[in-house]
């Protein structure tokens, strides 16, 4: 593998400093988070250095996390994809729970287009600038954004799935 | 105007109308172009604004077969999970099946035995197969030749049977377990198989014999809906079509999963990226599957043909009857409660239309807390309403028809 991880790393930190931070390697995969002020300056960087060359945004996606902090209660996955020295690169950028905002990608990558429908589409996060925020798969009367966990995908009162009758923990990784 | 037109499109395009009638007395007018179609295969709406048979402006409405496959995901144990993946591109299936079930054991960090991926290869090159062999002859069947597509069909038929040894069913497959495979593909089986390579070249080559060169075919396809590679990639094409476009990227190649490191092959690339090089690239590829499978026949290792995970892998059936742990397995690995850790794992294989993706992210519990999964068919469709532009409407049949878009896949 001509590029090395550790040169990505070096470069994106000497380029954005503060606004990216917590740097890990899952299965052999670059992961970080990024402010949401410099998504696009981000992917427009990694795009067009001469080093990194990322040429390719693979998906764009959304995450909810209700959980969270009120600051960081969305998330959007970016997978980059560079093919001359064939490096995968995955960001996040977290967003404000009740007015999730960040900017469009798509003057960097039109195929961004549509993944930000699909986007706002499911999570309603709104993404400045882009041509056509419209609903995508589903109908334009709908006015929920159903991907969000707050909708359940059954009816929350069934009595018959309760997962205390199956031992289930919300945390089954040390079960065995 | 029919009310299944898209309002804010109609509005739109009635402004437009009345422009360019004021400008040089043009007489624009509105085509619905779908939702449901004989011509476009599958359930796709294009609103199409139209100067007598050219398209001026083109809109794609989609989302009519939503089925909320990420949302399920989101509820379902791992198990459970493969179904949806039939439904997406259900002209391959078992690539999407082996797509999930390799995302899954590279979460769980899990090696499949080398038998187990050579049948998996194998098993994904019959879906290439029977994905193109209906992409090229449905497309030969809308430029007006209707009988090579008899021809070769029989053979996804034969493809089917093979599955069928493998997994009982023919058309949404949920194919493979965690780990490997349900059962080793029986001797009828290898029989099934070594009969089709023996006889789909030759009935494949009567098709491009009579299809290729046809000066017919050749004209409705050559020059059409051309895209150049530039365009294509930031347009998030990948799959033949990019590669019609003279783009060498494969996954396949760039990423081997499952021993395709394995196997001696080519990836063929077009040079215009219009209808006739989508065609030739998709023959081609037919051919490497073709010497892929071969190989794989050829070398099959013997050997298990499923990881010893106890943990994920159903027990077999007469241990699950007679044996109180067994049962025990069973019934934990049915209702996912399956020690699963936390990550989040990306992974991707070359699906009969480009880089099918799964983004896992798993927080632990029995359900995945999120999936997206990358469909090819999404992400290019969306150069279609670009690509029409200044085509007629037969010609926009035939691009629909050579992209090879899924209904299923595009809408999840």
């Amino acid at each position: 593998m001509a590029l090395a991880n550790e040169i990505i790393l070096q470069k994106i930190q000497e380029k954005f400093g503060e606004s990216v931070k917590n740097f890990t390697e899952p299965y052999g995969l670059i992961t970080f988070e990024v402010d949401k002020s410099k998504v696009i300056d981000l992917l427009q960087f990694m795009r067009d250095d001469e080093t990194l060359r990322f040429n390719f945004l693979t998906t764009l996606c959304g995450v909810h996390y209700p959980d969270n902090e009120i600051e960081s209660q969305f998330a959007v996955v970016y997978h980059m994809h560079n093919w001359m020295d064939n490096v995968r690169v995955r960001f996040k950028t977290y967003l404000n729970g009740e007015n999730p905002e960040v900017e469009s990608a798509t003057n960097v990558f039109l195929t961004a287009n549509w993944m930000e429908r699909e986007t706002y589409d499911f999570y309603g996060i709104i993404f400045k600038g882009h041509p056509d925020l419209r609903r995508i798969l589903n109908m334009d009367e709908m006015v929920s954004f159903p991907m969000r966990r707050e909708f359940p995908l059954e009816d929350g009162g069934r009595t018959d799935k309760d997962d205390r009758y199956f031992g289930r923990l919300p945390n089954n990784e040390n079960l065995n | 105007m029919s009310d299944v037109l898209v309002k804010s499109v109609a509005d739109k395009y009635a402004e437009l109308i009345k422009q360019k009638e004021n400008e040089d007395g043009s007489e624009l007018s509105i085509l619905n172009l779908g939702p449901t179609h004989p011509a476009t295969h599958g359930i796709f709406q294009n609103v199409l604004l139209m100067d007598g048979e050219r398209i001026v402006e083109a809109e794609s409405t989609i989302g009519y077969i939503h089925r909320a496959f990420e949302k399920i995901a989101e509820n379902r144990p791992f198990y459970q999970i493969t179904p949806l993946t039939d439904r997406m591109n259900y002209c391959s299936s078992p690539i999407n099946n082996m797509g999930w079930w390799m995302t899954v054991e590279k979460l769980l960090k899990i090696e499949v035995p080398q038998r187990a991926q050579y049948i998996r290869v194998i098993m994904m090159e019959l879906a290439r197969i029977a994905d193109h062999l209906v992409c090229n002859s449905i497309l030969a069947v809308d430029a007006g030749a209707f009988t090579g597509f008899l021809y070769v069909f029989q053979y996804r038929e034969k493809i089917y049977e093979i599955y069928e040894e493998l997994c009982g069913s023919r058309l949404t497959t949920n194919m493979g377990r965690i780990g490997g495979l349900e059962r080793d593909l029986s001797d009828t089986g290898f029989r099934k198989l070594k009969a089709f390579l023996k006889e789909f070249p030759a009935a494949f080559k009567e098709f491009e014999d009579l299809v290729s060169r046809n000066r017919i075919f050749m004209d409705r396809c050559i020059d059409v809906g051309a895209i150049s590679a530039e365009k294509a990639i930031a347009y998030g094409f990948t799959g033949p079509n990019l590669r019609a476009a003279g783009v060498d990227y494969d996954i396949r190649i760039s990423n081997p999963y499952s021993s395709y490191q394995d196997f001696e092959f080519d990836i063929p690339v077009g040079k215009s990226g219009d209808t006739y090089d989508r065609y030739c690239v998709r023959n081609s590829e037919i051919w490497e599957s073709v010497r892929i499978i071969q190989q794989a026949f050829d070398k099959m290792p013997k050997g298990p043909y499923h990881a010893d995970v106890p943990d994920y892998y159903l027990p077999p059936k007469e241990e699950v009857y007679n044996n109180m742990e067994a049962l025990i397995y069973h019934f934990k690995i049915v209702m996912g409660e399956i020690p699963v850790p936390k990550g989040e794992v990306y992974h991707s294989v070359e699906g009969g239309n480009g880089e099918l993706g799964f983004y896992l992210i798993s927080d632990g519990s029995r359900v995945p807390y999120r999936l997206h999964f990358r469909r090819p068919c999404f992400i290019y469709y969306q150069a279609f309403a670009e690509m029409v532009k200044g085509h007629l409407l037969s010609d926009a049949i035939v691009m629909l028809s050579s992209m090879n878009v899924i209904a299923g896949e595009l809408d999840s």
